[in-house]
């Protein structure tokens, strides 16, 4: 059987590449996709906690739908924000959306 | 080194390697499509543990919807010169310590967990996952609030990505 150290630290990995991306890449898309890997790394726990537990407590499986729902709410409304910025100012790289910087 | 170990190192494997070019392709369709090569391997993990329908609905929202909205939105905002040049801000090499950072210390931390090594029992026979799931998630001893909640939520999402996308002119 596998241990339980290897999902976690699956999951810490995933979870740090996602943070890296956020953190270092300039195009707004590009820091959703790094969130989404975060949130991916989230639910690898959740679900591996589940499985070594006991598995007729359903708690890790249900905050993983939870999750999704999140996620995809999520998504949706920093999508939606993107293309609305994009619309008025012509750009998606972070850095150039500064007009509250004075 | 069983059988189940080697898959397991081979899907983290393809998983990380995705997930890194997620974070560095300098294409944005190329991330994207990598995302779902990452999603893929999530969602066999999810298999590995025994939780089939969770797999199922990894593909189905993941990579059925969030990635496709995704490929939607580069799309939608692409300027070819983007393609191009640096991607990452000037101050990237902080993120990349923080990242490794965070790592050693996750990792560090969870060796001082009790349970770190544990290894899973075997599920008991005629233990129906999808059916306890579902009486978890509409039960009022369960978790019956949460869920709809969560439905409130995806609610005022739609709304809220209708109105800012929306076009007013």
């Amino acid at each position: 059987m596998i241990p339980l150290s290897w999902y976690l630290i699956l999951a810490a990995a995933l979870f740090s590449i996602g943070l890296y991306g956020v953190l270092a890449r300039r195009n707004a898309v590009a820091i959703l996709l790094g969130v989404e890997l975060m949130l991916n790394a989230v639910n690898i726990n959740l679900v591996a906690f589940w499985r070594y537990g006991d598995v007729a407590q359903m708690a890790g499986q249900v905050f993983a739908i939870i999750v999704f729902a999140v996620a995809a709410a999520e998504v949706a409304v920093g999508l939606a924000l993107v293309i609305s910025v994009y619309r008025r100012r012509n750009t998606v790289i972070a850095e150039e959306l500064d007009i509250l910087k004075w | 080194m069983t059988g189940e170990k080697i898959i397991f190192l081979i899907i983290a494997g393809v998983t990380l390697f995705s997930g890194f070019m997620v974070v560095t392709s300098s294409n944005l369709v190329h991330a994207a499509l990598w995302l779902v090569a990452a999603l893929f391997g999530v969602a066999m993990v999810f298999a590995l543990l025994n939780a089939g329908f969770i797999a199922v609905v990894q593909v189905v929202v993941y990579i059925g919807a969030i990635a496709i909205l995704f490929i939607f939105a580069i799309m939608l905002t692409r300027r070819e010169q983007l393609d191009h040049g640096v991607q990452v801000n000037k101050n990237w090499w902080v993120g990349a310590l923080v990242a490794v950072a965070s790592f050693a210390g996750l990792v560090f931390l969870l060796q001082s967990f009790n349970g770190f090594s544990k290894t899973a029992l075997a599920i008991p026979s005629g233990f129906d996952a999808v059916n306890q799931l579902g009486d978890a998630l509409t039960s009022p001893a369960g978790y019956v609030l949460p869920f709809e909640v969560a439905s409130v939520l995806l609610l005022a999402a739609l709304v809220g990505a209708v109105y800012l996308a929306f076009n007013k002119k």
